[in-house]
């Protein structure tokens, strides 16, 4: 266009200036928090509000109940009469009990002791960039074993023997879950090679074993270990009771263990085993520097799940008569000192909050070195 | 010198072309010595056996299962002390199996919402989840049914101030009672009616589905389906007259009459289970969920499905193929967990059997019965849900 019309005529040009909009809603803070995660729609309040109704239902009874209520000293008096309450002062009188069963009190230094070898154990092999790795598992699987079985059973060296009987308490279910992890380890490292091994009867004989353990439940391996296994030896030949309880949750554990090591192993391209090959190794060689450190690096969460079900197994060994943690808390229960209507309830949420934090703390675990093999995938 | 250094070389191969190491010779050996270590043992366990059994006087053999039992139980089957042991597991039996299908469906209604609700964009139902899944899968299956047996319905109320869970159902500290179904004489001919609506419906799907295939109409085959169904059984229902009756449960003064008593040891069982066992597959269907790419959610959106249907047709039916293998072996140790009875009191196969085991003696043949029955239910649950798999599998072109 030419010719040129003054500004005032064109009809689409805006004369008046515009309001000025309104900021945009607040992004940051407590109420658009709010907002975006509670009340973001009708069915979204509807939905809270019915989860504030859940949560206050079940919680404000329970601090009731747990804090508020509770008797946390006296005697089974004081309990008795206070009916809406945890009887704390129950768990406080048999809190020696749980922890070390009837192992004899002047002795429980040995437990104590036991206790921190074994903790001194773990905690460097959990740590990813703790040194000396493998004098660190020479520890957990020759030095603690010797040391911690003559510190416990005692009768040499000046200590007084103490019969396997009397163990008991968290002290027995560490125990248990120990000897059940480190055994379960190795042994479900075979199971998994030998079932992928290609000679036809040792991959069938590992298979039956797996399938077999794994489709019955526990508690007939533990009747099996504890009823037929003496009937199977000669007559007279007998070993003691907690290690055929071992030796049955072992091999049951060490069945799952397979199938998470035989997970990791199919994860290993073949060109691994080929690479391997190639270079002269031998089957063993190649297993033990090649293929089984990284299978294993693959599956760490699942041989930390496959320990976090073992370590709630424990809890199945009283079936023949191994008193664990929960065992010895249910038997407090009968005691006459201590029978109120609350007794139970107060025992099972201390059971329970033991197992609980040992649980958790390997899930959280888990869940660490699985973010931790994440990062190459990171994007 | 070029054939010097093969020749060399040849001569200092020649140790690995012994005989023993042969990789054919040597797997031979393996196996055969594998298999000769495991037939060994086992023979010399059987051979000890038998004289361990012969020492103390047991006689080997299913022959005790004919023999009056001479205990009492309460099953779901009626059992008196005159049963035999055999009648008395499988009593053992039909227990286990409604305990476990009861449990299982508990746990998997309470999994699917407590799953979904985990990945909800609600944060106080994402944290309610969250901390129920983390709280039950951190605690041994058997402290869960104790506390429900111990800690919860030990100190419900007694039956006089039962608690009305709903018209009908009380739950005190004999247990849960809930109406029972009386079935009249004509039932069955209802039960057949259904059946037929059953299979009408299904024409009508199949019909409706072909159609909309070839011309792409549509039909709302879900409420005609619907309608089918409850119009055909209901005729057929009201024709017979009322084949079938609740006996409710009546609260006299100092009891409960009639319907159906649920004990102490059967509700906390089941209940604990499905609770339990809910926080595994409420974990399997968040990573099932989580398993579909986000694009497919977006694709489905931007074709203009709604945020249900997006779930329903598009979402649900992709997760199903990563949540059905691991929901399965979840169901399997539902099955085995049942075994955990034998703690409550409740008369499950394994209780069955410890009690058949005690007197009669006869360990190696209850343990028999009992592996024979978790291996074959084992079995039958991985095969059912390997056909489900198949079906549900990605069909390719």
């Amino acid at each position: 266009m030419t010719d040129m019309q003054s500004q005032g005529d064109v009809f689409f040009v805006r004369q008046e200036i515009l309001k000025a909009t309104p900021p945009p809603m607040r992004v940051h803070g407590v109420w658009p928090w709010m907002r975006k995660n509670l009340f973001g729609s009708i069915p979204d309040t509807v939905l809270t509000i019915v989860g504030i109704v859940i949560a206050l239902w079940v919680a404000i009874p329970f601090i009731q109940w747990t804090l508020i209520n509770a008797t946390w000293s006296g005697d089974r008096e004081a309990c008795a009469a206070n009916t809406i309450g945890a009887c704390w002062a129950f768990v406080k009188a048999n809190f020696g009990q749980f922890i070390y069963g009837r192992y004899p009190d002047p002795e429980r230094w040995r437990v104590n002791v036991f206790f921190v070898m074994m903790a001194a154990g773990i905690i460097p092999l959990a740590i990813p960039s703790a040194p000396y790795k493998g004098w660190n598992l020479l520890y957990i699987y020759v030095i603690f074993p010797i040391v911690s079985g003559v510190l416990l059973i005692g009768g040499i060296l000046g200590l007084p023997p103490v019969e396997t009987p009397v163990f008991g308490g968290l002290f027995l279910t560490l125990l248990v879950s120990y000897v059940g992890m480190a055994m379960s380890l190795p042994l479900g490292i075979l199971l998994a090679l030998g079932r992928r091994s290609k000679m036809p009867a040792v991959h069938y004989v590992c298979v039956f074993f797996i399938e077999i353990c794994r489709g019955v439940p526990l508690i007939t391996v533990l009747f099996m270990a504890g009823i037929l296994l003496p009937l199977f030896l000669p007559t007279g030949v007998n070993f003691d009771k907690l290690l055929r309880a071992l030796l049955g949750l072992s091999l049951f554990a060490a069945a799952y263990m397979a199938e998470v090591i035989r997970g990791g192993l199919q994860a290993i391209p073949k060109g691994q085993y080929e690479g391997a090959k190639s270079l002269g190794l031998g089957y063993w060689t190649m297993m033990r520097l090649i293929i089984l450190p990284q299978a294993i690096t693959i599956v760490v969460p699942g041989i930390v799940n496959t320990f976090i079900g073992l370590f709630k197994d424990t809890s199945l060994v009283y079936i023949i008569s191994i008193f664990e943690l929960l065992y010895t808390v249910r038997n407090s229960f009968s005691n006459p000192v201590w029978a109120t209507s609350t007794t139970p309830a107060s025992g099972l949420v201390f059971a329970a909050a033991v197992f609980w934090i040992f649980c958790f703390g390997m899930s959280r675990y888990s869940k660490f070195t699985e973010d931790r093999l994440r990062v190459g995938y990171k994007r | 010198m070029f054939r010097m250094a093969v020749a060399e070389a040849g001569r200092l191969s020649v140790p690995r072309d012994r005989w023993y190491n042969n990789p054919l010779v040597r797997s031979i050996a393996i196996q055969v010595l594998l298999v000769a270590l495991v037939l060994g043992t086992v023979y010399w366990f059987a051979n000890n056996t038998v004289t361990n059994l012969h020492d103390r006087g047991i006689a080997s053999g299913f022959g005790f299962l004919s023999q009056r039992a001479g205990f009492d139980m309460v099953t779901f089957l009626n059992v008196t002390a005159e049963s035999t042991y055999g009648y008395m597991l499988l009593a053992g039996l039909v227990d286990t199996i409604i305990v476990s299908i009861l449990s299982i469906i508990i746990a998997t209604i309470m999994g699917m919402i407590v799953g979904i609700a985990r990945l909800s964009s609600n944060w106080l139902i994402r944290t309610i989840a969250t901390v129920y899944v983390e709280l039950l899968r951190n605690i041994p299956p058997l402290l869960v049914i104790l506390f429900f047996y111990l800690a919860v319905l030990a100190t419900l109320p007694d039956v006089k101030n039962a608690i009305q869970v709903g018209p009908d159902i009380s739950l005190s500290n004999r247990g849960l009672f809930v109406p029972a179904p009386v079935f009249g004489p004509n039932f069955h001919i209802v039960l057949i009616a259904f059946i037929l609506s059953l299979i009408i419906a299904w024409a009508v799907r199949r019909w409706a589905h072909a159609r909309r295939m070839a011309t792409g109409q549509g039909f709302p085959s879900g409420w005609v389906s619907l309608g089918i169904i409850a119009v055909i059984t209901g005729i057929v229902y009201v024709a017979t007259g009322d084949p079938l009756t609740f006996d409710v449960p009546v609260k006299t003064r100092f009891n409960i009459n009639g319907g159906w008593d649920l004990s102490p040891e059967f509700t906390s069982l089941f209940v604990a289970l499905g609770v339990y066992t809910a926080s595994f597959i409420a974990e399997i269907v968040r990573s099932g969920i989580m398993a579909v790419s986000h694009g497919q959610t977006e694709a489905a959106r931007a074709l203009g499905l709604r945020g249900n249907l997006v779930l329903r047709l598009v979402v649900m039916p992709q997760a199903l193929r990563v949540i059905i293998p691991p929901l399965a072996s979840e169901y399997l140790n539902i099955t085995k967990n049942t075994s955990l009875a034998l703690a409550v009191g409740f008369a499950d196969l394994v209780a069955v059997g410890n009690n058949v085991l005690n007197p009669t003696g006869q360990s190696i043949e209850v343990v028999a019965i009992w592996m024979v029955f978790y291996l074959g239910l084992s079995i039958i649950i991985s095969v059912a849900m390997n056909w489900f798999n198949a079906r549900i599998a990605l069909t390719e072109r």
